[in-house]
């Protein structure tokens, strides 16, 4: 008799299982753009102009550039243009687009032990934090954002290494919760922070340097290669970031009455 | 702590339509991997406790094993199998929450069947004689025994219940904690934590700690119910 | 169908856990007398009787009844019940079910067996829930229902109260009446004299005398015989 109810159970719960099967794309991105509320914005409009519902898997860059070399979503939507390039080259995907950038800031105690504040010169900040061996919490996940922050120590000569240097192995949020219970020194994207509740004692202390801008890139998952495909859906969706109405709507997004992404799709 | 707590109980309070969905999507996946574990892992469970092969005791010990399985790991395991790339690729399954029930069913299945395995090879004890002396054997004999200990059973399944709305690391791995999709409480909880949003993670945490306690005292009157009509 | 006895046991030795428990019995059991098991704690009477229903193999020697399909002829009784989660109809339909009797007539069977034991008021309720003599009742009912050419009764009243246990001897007195072969094991010397036609007196294991009631209570052969009559608490 129980086994029974259970059963009644298991197919109720399953029948939503015909869970809309309609239109619908899944793309990949990363937690730092899921994180700064930009799809949130964005796609309600995309599906109020075709109907179509994106679905969005936020990972690390490097995770969801794999999912799109696997063929489990239709679209990627990332920030680490190099990778996205070779990854053009290799015919994983069919093309790569700009689609909006937005920065990097460097965060970090107000106390500021390593005397930062107010530089413009994100390289040779980090140089002095390296200098003051100041705690500084990277995410060391093979992230778009890590990789940025490997460049730019690299442009100062430097290998980060010692107990200073703390790699969380995670997400952005994971990482600032981090470093602002060691009150730690961070590089994130402006996105993330300007969302983040946590911040304890830490405060934008680096920002405006060219070499901390980010460049956003999206690609279709090459049909050759993963004929399932959604490519009319998920050009659609490519076409639209980059169209005037998609580009607006990237520029409209704010927080705190501050814009967070700036479209710059080639016309 | 009274910032979650305020969180939890204004969450509550205010009927937000997408707690109630993340919420019943949490309950949809459990119990839906639970039921399947359950109708899977009972005669399983019965039949390894009244069996007798060479390798038996190889195969309890195993089982056992598997009831500690990492939720991150069979998540992965499941992730490779459903991907595209992976040999069920074609069922295009992954980021689904059928993918979801798929994963906590492998992770369910073992503490169903290990407990039933033990609960019932205590009872054949009690009934092994009787049983055969009446002609009863085997297979038969054990889904007699596991259906008169029907009320114990209901704790092995609450254990397996337990585990399920618990765990982060499969769901998240073969759902994608897709906004509206593929969001559960755990992954819900998880995602707020990384936006640093700490009180309204632990206000979910909170009520997905107040189901659970529901499911389970539910689960209690039932029991003491039936076993007062059944004895 | 011709009958499943007699019953034969040849040459049957029983070891477990080092022990040798029934050491090369050889013995038959004929139809009609009904036969009593007697002998100290110890002497093998429970293993015997399992040997002889079929639930234990023996270690050697040959166990064999005389017409086929013996397992479903036979049924036995247990010291303490065992009874599943349901009603004490459910019961007895349950076991109707397994010896293959037809869905429409179980019920009917069920009842009738009820009725003869005089348990057709207390169908419907859980079995478990009845007091231990009820259950036993519920037990032999359940042995009532399968019509078995021979009911093995093991120690059946040692746990119940005199009441109870008269209400039980009555029942067995019935299988007598109707035909069905009773073994049975007791302690009470009182029970044996009541219900028993033959006496098998077991010894560490061997069977140490065989003889009729009325010859074996007033002139034990044996001196251990002797002093088992004599030890026993009196007449109960």
């Amino acid at each position: 008799m129980d086994l029974r109810k259970i059963l009644l159970v298991a197919l109720l719960a399953l029948a939503p299982a015909a869970w809309a099967q309609d239109r619908f794309i899944v793309v990949s991105s990363t937690t730092s753009t899921e994180n700064s509320g930009l799809f949130k914005h964005l796609l309600p409009e995309f599906r109020k102009t075709t109907g179509i519902e994106v679905r969005v898997v936020a990972q690390g860059t490097g995770q969801a550039l794999d999912t799109g070399k696997r063929g489990d979503c239709d679209a990627v939507f990332v920030h680490n243009r190099n990778a996205e390039l070779k990854l053009v080259q290799e015919g994983w995907f069919v093309n790569r687009h700009d689609v909006m950038y937005n920065d990097f800031v460097i965060v970090g105690p107000k106390a500021d032990p390593a005397g930062v504040k107010g530089m413009t010169d994100a390289v040779a900040a980090l140089a002095k934090i390296r200098d003051a061996k100041a705690p500084f919490a990277s995410r060391g996940d093979n992230s778009g954002t890590h990789s940025a922050e490997l460049r730019l120590w690299n442009a100062g000569g430097i290998d980060p290494q010692g107990t200073w240097y703390r790699e969380t192995g995670s997400g952005m949020g994971a990482t600032l919760n981090t470093a602002s219970a060691m009150n730690a020194y961070a590089l994130t994207d402006r996105g993330t922070w300007l969302s983040f509740k946590n911040r304890g004692e830490l405060a934008i202390l680096v920002q405006g340097d060219r070499r901390l801008f980010n460049q956003y890139g999206v690609m279709l998952v090459n049909p050759a290669k993963q004929p399932h495909v959604k490519k009319e859906m998920g050009q659609a969706f490519i076409d639209w970031l980059l169209s005037p109405a998609g580009q607006a709507a990237i520029a409209a997004y704010k927080i705190g009455g501050e814009q967070l992404f700036f479209p710059n799709a080639k016309p | 702590m009274i910032d979650a707590l305020a969180s939890g109980l204004r969450l509550v309070a205010t009927l937000d339509l997408r707690l109630w969905e993340i919420v019943g999507l949490s309950l949809a996946v459990s119990l839906s991997a639970v039921a399947l574990a359950t109708l899977l892992g009972l005669p399983l469970g019965a039949a390894l406790a009244v069996g007798r092969f060479p390798g038996r005791q190889a195969v309890i010990v195993v089982l056992n094993a598997l009831m500690g399985l990492p939720p991150v790991v069979v998540g992965l395991f499941i992730y490779l199998l459903l991907s595209r790339a992976g040999p069920l690729g074609e069922l295009g399954l992954l980021f689904t929450p059928r993918a979801m029930i798929v994963a906590q069913t492998v992770l369910v299945l073992p503490i169903i069947a290990a407990l039933a395995r033990q609960a019932v090879e205590d009872a054949w004890q009690e009934y092994e004689e009787q049983l055969r002396s009446l002609g009863v054997d085997g297979l038969h004999g054990a889904l007699t025994v596991l259906w008169d200990i029907r009320f114990s059973l209901l704790t092995a399944v609450l254990a397996g219940l337990g585990r399920a709305s618990a765990e982060v690391g499969a769901v998240m791995i073969v759902g994608g904690n897709i906004d509206g999709v593929t969001r559960v409480m755990t992954t819900a909880i998880a995602l707020e934590t990384s936006k640093g949003d700490l009180p309204l993670a632990l206000g979910l945490g909170m009520v997905l700690i107040a189901i659970v306690l529901a499911l389970n005292a539910g689960a209690h009157l039932i029991r003491d119910a039936a076993q007062r009509r059944h004895g | 169908m011709s009958s499943i006895l007699p019953l034969r046991l040849d040459d049957v030795s029983y070891a477990a856990g080092g022990r040798t428990i029934i050491e090369r019995m050889s013995l038959a059991l004929e139809a009609g007398a009904s036969t009593l098991i007697l002998g100290a704690n110890g002497a093998g009477k429970s293993v015997l009787m399992r040997l002889m229903h079929g639930l234990l193999a023996p270690s050697s020697g040959r166990v064999a009844w005389a017409g086929e399909g013996a397992r479903r002829r036979q049924a036995m009784v247990f010291q303490r019940p065992v009874m599943l989660r349901r009603s004490a109809l459910a019961n007895v339909v349950y076991a109707l079910k397994v010896a293959g009797v037809a869905s429409a007539d179980r019920e009917r069977l069920a009842r009738e067996a009820l009725a003869e034991v005089g348990l057709l008021a207390a169908a419907g309720r859980p079995a478990r829930v009845l007091s231990s003599g009820e259950q036993q009742r519920l037990a032999l009912a359940r042995a009532w229902a399968l019509h078995p050419e021979v009911l093995f009764l093991d120690e059946p009243t040692a746990s119940l109260d005199p009441g109870a246990t008269h209400e039980i001897e009555n029942i067995i007195r019935a299988f007598d009446a109707a035909g069905t072969k009773i073994v049975m094991s007791t302690h009470s010397l009182g029970q044996a004299r009541r219900l028993g036609d033959e006496v098998i007196y077991l010894h560490q294991g061997r069977v140490l005398e065989r003889a009729p009631i009325g010859l074996f209570f007033p002139h034990p052969a044996t001196a251990e015989a002797a002093a088992f009559v004599k030890g026993e608490l009196p007449w109960t």
